[in-house]
């Protein structure tokens, strides 16, 4: 039942309203003067991506512009938030190829399993994040939208690291 | 004979109103831009300090950046809340910025101006109660932001209203005790009186440091800004008393603060650091009247104000604000008594002086003022500095009470148990 009231003595200097403030005055003017500015000019100037960036997907093709993929139905499999479409579809010759592929990039969480399990280095995330669009049904990427996609690939991981692979 | 010069004589009724008007003009014209521009100013100083850019995309260093403000908030869409009290609603803006454009009237800007009309002074009224003219106009500025507090029939506006009467009234005392003591020194209450006794005597800085000290803190509070801009602690009242306000509307709440902010720091100019005298040379203020006096001057003039508009945004963005029953114990405990002694001692000082004999533009006289000055500031930083004034959580009256209260405590505790407390 004790009233136990801590009263710290602290020293002048640390309570000082008016010591405190100068000194905040002199740190405030010191960063005026001298601005460690940090502000990357975004539109102007951007910054550079690192090769292990994981953005939105980018589909590779042949030399004879067709996508690689096989339909082989890996990546929709292995995809932990179900967001990857694949109708197979089958040619004359028994190759299969995609019917459909479409990625809704909304409910991609960009871990980069499609990527990394993929046997044809078909679908790849990319080096790339300004995605913006008017409505939210653009941001379902179908083939022919993933196969135009020019920018970078992602390496997944970077090839210069020692513990690379 | 320079006495038959026409520069240098009185002008006559109708040029007299003429350049009245030319010269209300040209400090309506100048103060408008210059509120925008401070706007500008308070967002790249505070983008500086914080190691930012700051506006930067509206023409070359952002210098645009207020002409597209003023076109967004014209064209902006003003609601208009259903419970509103209509008129007041429209007029409390309005309330808020007029009397900081008034109160420039009175504040003398430069050396007299001669034409070959005559000799016209820089400044739009030569009122002989100049000081007490702005004293009686900058406390309607309460008027504004209490009406829009009250007028939009909203808790926190009204709570925002409510303390900002409270705290420029309290301020409001503090403020006028503190410029008695220049009042005193200078003998009179014209402001072109006061400027010229700077002129001859020095700056009322030097003399009575503590008077502009407090004028300074009064005059921050009176503006409503950081570190006394409780009206709008966005922590505890959203917006405060312009809470419910939009488009234009809300923007002279913000155009009146930097309007009220230009004034606080020309008054303190022109009461503390010798208004548009130049300092260290008698030049400025001796002789006929010519247009370099008059320009030069005035640049001085704005340059002290700038710097202190400066200063304004450089405390804002350096102290945080401070609560409530801080900031009326700061007033009514410590400046109020502050700026009352300092009256005494001031008076008595000045009654002994004069008795001594002593001619007020003397170097003697002058001299005793400073020392005098340097001796309380000594004295009032000591005080300051040691006990925490401001907090009224901790005072010495609270530790003698923690005192009593351990000595308590430690009685019951080597009570047997069962005993009976007494």
């Amino acid at each position: 039942m004790t009233i136990n009231v801590k009263v710290m003595e602290r020293p002048v200097g640390e309570v000082s309203y008016v010591r405190a403030t100068l000194k905040g005055l002199a740190l405030t003017l010191k960063h005026l003067v001298d601005p460690h500015r940090v502000t990357i000019q975004y539109p102007d100037e951007k910054w550079d991506l690192s090769p292990r960036w994981r953005g939105t997907h980018r589909m590779l093709t042949t030399e004879d512009g067709k996508a690689k993929c096989v339909a082989c139905g890996l990546c929709p499999t292995v995809c932990p938030a179900n967001c990857i479409k694949l109708v197979p579809g089958e040619d004359e010759e028994g190759n299969r190829y995609p019917l459909v592929f479409e990625i809704d990039e909304f409910r991609c969480i960009f871990c980069g399993y499609c990527q990394e399990v993929c046997p044809e280095e078909a679908i790849h995330l990319g080096r790339h994040y300004e995605n913006a669009e008017f409505n939210r049904a653009r941001f379902v990427y179908d083939l022919e939208r993933l196969t135009a996609q020019t920018h970078p690939v992602s390496e997944l991981w970077d090839p210069a690291h020692p513990r690379g692979e | 004979m320079p006495a038959l010069d026409p520069m240098q004589l009185e002008p006559s009724t109708w040029v007299f109103i003429i350049f009245t008007v030319l010269k209300m003009l040209a400090i309506f014209t100048i103060y408008m831009v210059g509120v925008a521009y401070t706007t500008l100013a308070e967002r790249k100083i505070s983008a500086w300090i914080q190691d930012r850019h700051g506006p930067n995309r509206v023409g070359p260093w952002g210098l645009l950046q207020v002409i597209a403000d003023g076109v967004k908030n014209f064209t902006k869409e003003e609601t208009m809340p259903g419970d509103v009290n209509k008129a007041l609603f429209i007029v409390a803006p309005a309330l808020a910025f007029i009397p900081a454009l008034i109160a420039w009237a009175v504040i003398p800007f430069g050396a007299p101006l001669p034409t070959p009309w005559g000799r016209i002074d820089l400044v739009v009224a030569d009122l002989p109660i100049g000081f007490l003219f702005t004293l009686a106009i900058t406390s309607i500025g309460v008027y504004g932001i209490v009406l829009a507090g009250w007028a939009s029939n909203n808790k926190y506006a009204l709570l925002g209203g409510l303390r900002s009467s409270a705290q420029m009234v309290s301020y409001e005392i503090a403020m006028g005790m503190s410029t008695v003591c220049v009042l005193l020194v200078a003998g009179n209450v014209s402001l072109s009186e006061i400027v010229m006794q700077q002129a001859t005597m020095g700056w009322n800085a030097l003399l009575l440091s503590i008077a502009a000290f407090l004028f300074l803190v009064a005059a921050f509070a009176e503006t409503n800004r950081v570190p006394f801009d409780l009206p709008e602690a966005e922590s505890e009242l959203i917006a405060g008393y312009h809470s419910e306000y939009s488009a234009m509307k809300f923007s002279m709440f913000p155009i009146s603060e930097y309007a009220n902010m230009i004034t606080a720091s020309a008054m303190f100019v022109t009461l503390f650091l010798g208004g548009w005298d130049i300092p260290f040379t008698l030049w400025d203020n001796s002789g006929p009247a010519t247009v370099a006096k008059a320009a030069l001057t005035s640049l001085f003039f704005a340059a002290k104000v700038l710097f202190f508009v400066f200063f304004y945004i450089w405390v804002r963005w350096t102290l945080p604000r401070f609560r409530y029953d801080q900031l009326m114990s700061l007033g009514w405990k410590l400046m109020l008594p502050v700026a009352l002694a300092y009256i005494v001692i001031v008076a008595s000082a000045l009654l002994a002086l004069d008795a001594a004999g002593l001619a007020r533009t003397g170097w003697a006289f002058k001299g005793a003022l400073m020392a005098l000055n340097l001796v309380l500031v000594g004295v009032l930083f000591f005080i300051l500095d040691r006990g925490r004034l401001i907090s009224p959580a901790y005072s010495r009256l609270e530790r003698e009470r923690v005192a009593r209260l351990r000595s308590v405590a430690q009685r019951r505790a080597t009570l047997a148990p069962g005993e009976i407390r007494s």
